[in-house]
């Protein structure tokens, strides 16, 4: 067997190994990485870094793909010189290696433009896991963060920090954002988005110097001006690795010179990736790596004849809630650019045409049309016919629509280069049923992650057994799924189940159906409806929690669990009087008598003159909280009063099923909130929002949805996602299981990044809602019915 | 079968729509129903799983659904509709409206109601 010496354990240098790994085996291969990390997707950093992922969720080979593949890993050992006569790479370590082929994958690293001062402590640029992990170390609230340069790697570094709770400037030379990939209409709109996320971006300005005795303390810009900072991080672009490509001989200009062959002017050296110049071309980008990959795979196993032709350069800024993809030549010159925007959504569009082919594109604010450009522009379809359906497709009636009409060599996954056909062929032969094993096996949707829907949807027309969460109807009675329901009720105005059940089902309904209905029509129409008593469980027409011998547990409201010597006077007063079997501190904070009979109800409630706890229904059961700033020495926010104030914006509010909430004042998080539907998690200088936890039957850790400074911007964040909750999830459906049905990005780009006419309207529709509801435990004094809480009086009466 | 002793209730309008009530009659839990077609159902109230109060239970038809557990029964029959298979039937009397008000029949003598508990 041949020596291959790999140097380069990226993803460039991995993915042309899992390439070669599909031809017969012919090579004894070492893999050198100055890195001590296995390979991970470096794309996906930024998204480390805004806390969305883990380091580990982000390995793309782990330590066993090695040994299964019988490949020896150098971890830590940077390759220092290359000996091109007698074939042998030395390493810092001392060691020296002999190869028969070598394969350069040495990468890029980030350009350090010429600023004084760049030695300097909390100086870093943003390329490595290790330059990531440091970062979050070095965050936090309250740091100051001055991101030099304004391009794709320079936005999302600032937002990664800006979510660790930094406040961050962007200092970016050139008058517009992304100049490389967005013309200034767009550079603008993203502006616009980037300022509205909270992060100040100056344009047209030099960085000159950091300033600071030893360490970061500020820049100083070219205009004179200053800005404060504790940290710099420099994104200012990138350079190709060509120094070991210098000592191998090899033929050098900006990076190292390949043919279509994937050859170098050495005929046993070979490179791949980011460090190679093709046709003139230094790519920064993920897709060319692989499709770089597949060719040099097989000139390098004698399957001379693949050729590498160039990448149609297409870009995505990862950042949730800022979508932008830019792709092909979207100049104006000698095309006919097309254009759209919106300025209220946010949202801009521009399509450049020439010779009836699409030739380049800019999406920001919507970027879900983006598959079907790339194709456009890869395939080099002519578009002549479709000129006036350009920018607006007409409606796709099915989610499968897209992936259907795409054709065989379409391609799906463009990070790694897996086409429509590849997916197919892959789940015939495979027997493949699930998006994992279908990652595993062709890698499509592990780059980017923005072609897994269009995976899913292939799986769900193609695979023989996909298990997919089937779209289930309600029930027989009114055999719709929920979300149909919801749009037949809007549309069609009903405001009475009896309505609902009668024209759009069997008349009767049941008691899956109905309390589900009622929920529905109370939601759409913010309690605007024709409430039916009989539509709902016993605990929702008397307020009050039925019990195993069909007693009653009556919960009084204890915001935040904050209660007062005279209320709990009253509430031992009530327990006396009505000989009460059990007073119970429940898990929630609150207090529970227990074994009440119905017809006390009413006179209890007067007696408590306290509000409904509502622990008996689909609503907001309580928020709990630690005692924070107020009395807790450890405390950095004041978790009572943000959870007592949670607590009245969202009580007697109906939910698809309870929510429990708490707040806490560090993140020592006694509350437990990181295991409630919602959670407000105080920090030094702000709060986390978190949500989708649970510690039920199931127990689930709640997700980060946002990270905010004040607790107006926390409580308006939980409050966008209660609503989206309310409105989206199915009857019954826990936001533990809503939040992981959907992902908690889409949750975020739904709510806390949603443009901002989103996020008014779903506070407007929060707000109608709580205008209408009322304490139902004011029912006591004025019944609903007559027999709501009593037992007929038999007319005549007969003994036993 | 002997003719029941017929016992006026309550007015109509007492039972909302698709609501059932319990009364208390000569020592028994009777649950009444009312369909919402001008129909009044009457059972016992306890159902035959864990005893649940089947009055406060949602009305389907005409089945009642147990608060407790979610059994089905039948209020025309009795008999339990879901879990399947499940022999046990409450018991159920007659019913009928008069004048707007709701009159059901108990069962004439103590040894009659021994002998009908018995059969069931």
């Amino acid at each position: 067997m041949k020596r291959l010496v790999v140097v380069g354990n990226g993803m460039a240098g991995m993915a042309c190994v899992e390439q070669i790994l599909t031809y017969a085996p012919q090579f004894q291969m070492t893999v050198f990485g100055d890195e001590t990390h296995v390979n991970y997707n470096r794309i996906m950093l930024s998204s480390v870094l805004a806390g969305e992922r883990g380091a580990d969720d982000i390995v793309l080979n782990p330590i066993e793909w090695y040994q299964r593949h019988d490949i020896t890993l150098r971890l830590g050992v940077r390759i220092v010189d290359v000996d091109p006569v007698n074939k042998t790479v030395t390493g810092n370590d001392g060691s020296v290696t002999p190869y028969d082929t070598l394969l350069l994958a040495t990468g890029s690293s980030a350009w350090m433009p010429p600023i004084d001062g760049l030695d300097k402590d909390g100086v870093f640029a943003f390329r490595t896991l290790d330059d990531t992990r440091e970062l979050i170390d070095r965050s936090g609230p309250g740091t100051r963060a001055v991101v030099v340069g304004g391009g794709l790697l320079g936005l999302e570094a600032a937002r990664g920090l800006q979510v660790q709770g930094c406040h961050v400037t962007v200092v970016h030379l050139m008058p517009t954002l992304m100049e490389r990939q967005l013309d200034p209409d767009a550079g603008t709109y993203l502006m616009a988005k980037m300022e509205e996320l909270g992060i100040r971006v100056l344009l047209g300005r030099t960085t000159v110097a950091v300033l600071g005795n030893g360490h970061a303390e500020g820049v100083a810009l070219s205009d004179d001006s200053t800005l404060e900072a504790d940290l710099v991080v420099v994104a200012a672009g990138i350079r190709p690795n060509v120094a070991l490509a210098h000592k191998a001989g090899l033929t050098v200009n900006r990076g190292i010179v390949v043919n279509d062959q994937m050859e170098t002017s050495d005929p046993d050296v070979f490179a791949v990736g980011e460090c190679v110049e093709h046709r003139g071309i230094c790519y920064g980008l993920v897709a060319p790596l692989f499709e770089q990959g597949k060719v040099l795979a097989a000139t390098i196993t004698g399957h001379k004849g693949a050729a590498y032709t160039g990448t149609v350069p297409a870009a995505k800024l990862k950042i949730m809630g800022v979508d932008v993809f830019s792709a092909g030549d979207w100049s104006e010159q000698n095309t006919e650019p097309i254009r759209y925007e919106d300025r209220a959504l946010g949202v801009y569009k521009k399509l450049t045409v020439r010779d009836g082919k699409l030739a380049g594109v800019i999406l920001v604010g919507d970027t879900s049309e983006s598959h079907r450009y790339m194709e456009w522009l890869r395939a080099g379809t002519d578009l002549t016919c479709q000129r006036r359906q350009l920018l607006f497709p007409g409606p796709a009636g099915d989610v499968g629509l897209d992936a259907a009409e795409m054709p065989e060599t379409a391609t799906v996954c463009g990070c790694l280069g897996v086409t429509k056909g590849a997916i197919i062929h892959a789940i015939h032969d495979r027997g493949i049923n699930t998006l994992s094993q279908l990652k595993e096996c062709t890698r499509a949707s592990t780059g980017c992650g923005s072609c897994t829907s269009l995976c899913q949807d292939l799986l769900r027309a193609v695979a023989p057994e996909f298990e997919e969460e089937v779209k289930k109807v309600i029930c027989a009675c009114v055999p719709f799924a929920e979300d149909k329901l919801r749009d037949i009720l809007r549309s069609q105005r009903l405001r009475s189940v009896q309505d609902v059940l009668e024209i759009y089902g069997n008349g009767v309904g049941c008691e899956v159906c109905k309390p589900a209905l009622s929920y529905m029509l109370d939601m759409l129409w913010c309690g605007d409806h024709d409430e039916d008593r009989s539509a709902r469980f016993i605990n929702d027409r008397v307020h009050a929690n039925i019990q195993k011998d069909g007693t009653f547990s009556v919960v009084p409201r204890i915001r935040g669990g904050v209660t007062s010597p005279d209320e709990l006077r009253r509430i031992a007063d009530v327990a006396d009087k009505y000989k009460v079997p059990m007073v119970k501190i429940t898990g929630s904070q609150r207090i529970d008598l227990l074994g009440v009979k119905k017809e006390d109800l009413p006179k209890i409630w007067a007696d408590l003159g306290m509000p409904s706890g509502q622990a008996y229904t689909k609503g907001v059961r309580m928020v709990k909280t630690c005692v924070g700033t107020d009395f807790c020495r450890f405390g950095t926010q004041d978790s009572t009063s943000a959870g007592v104030e949670m607590e009245r914006r969202f009580e007697q509010l109906y939910t698809p099923h309870k929510v429990k909430m708490a707040a806490v004042g560090c993140p020592r998080n006694c509350a437990e909130a990181t295991v409630k539907d919602i959670g407000l998690v105080g920090q030094e200088g702000g709060w986390q929002v978190v949500v989708g936890g649970a510690a039920g039957k199931s127990v689930r850790k709640a997700d980060l949805l946002t990270t905010v400074e004040t607790t107006e911007a926390a409580l308006e964040a939980a409050e966008l996602f209660f609503q989206y909750y309310r409105e989206n999830a199915n009857y019954l459906e826990r936001t533990y299981d809503f939040v992981e049905r959907l992902g908690i990005e889409k949750v975020r780009k739904d709510t806390v990044y949603a443009p901002e006419v989103v996020r008014q309207a779903l506070l407007d529709r929060l707000r109608k809602s709580k205008a209408r509801a009322s304490d139902a435990w004011l029912e006591g004094q004025a019944p609903r019915h007559p027999t709501q809480f009593i037992p007929l009086q038999p007319i005549e009466t007969v003994s036993a | 079968m002997n003719e029941p002793r017929w016992v006026r209730i309550a007015p109509c309008d007492s039972i909302p729509p698709r609501e059932g009530r319990a009364v208390t009659l000569a020592g028994r839990e009777i649950a009444i129903f009312n369909l919402g077609d001008d129909r009044f159902l009457a059972t016992d109230n306890q159902c035959p799983h864990k005893g649940g109060p089947l009055c406060e239970g949602i009305v389907s038809g005409h089945a009642v659904v147990c608060p407790l557990h979610a059994w089905k029964i039948d209020l025309e029959t009795g008999s339990v509709q879901r879990p399947p298979r499940v022999e046990t039937c409450i018991h159920t009397y007659p019913t009928r409206v008069e004048d707007g008000v709701v009159v059901i029949g108990l069962p004439v003598s103590p040894a009659a109601r021994k002998a009908e508990g018995q059969a069931a």
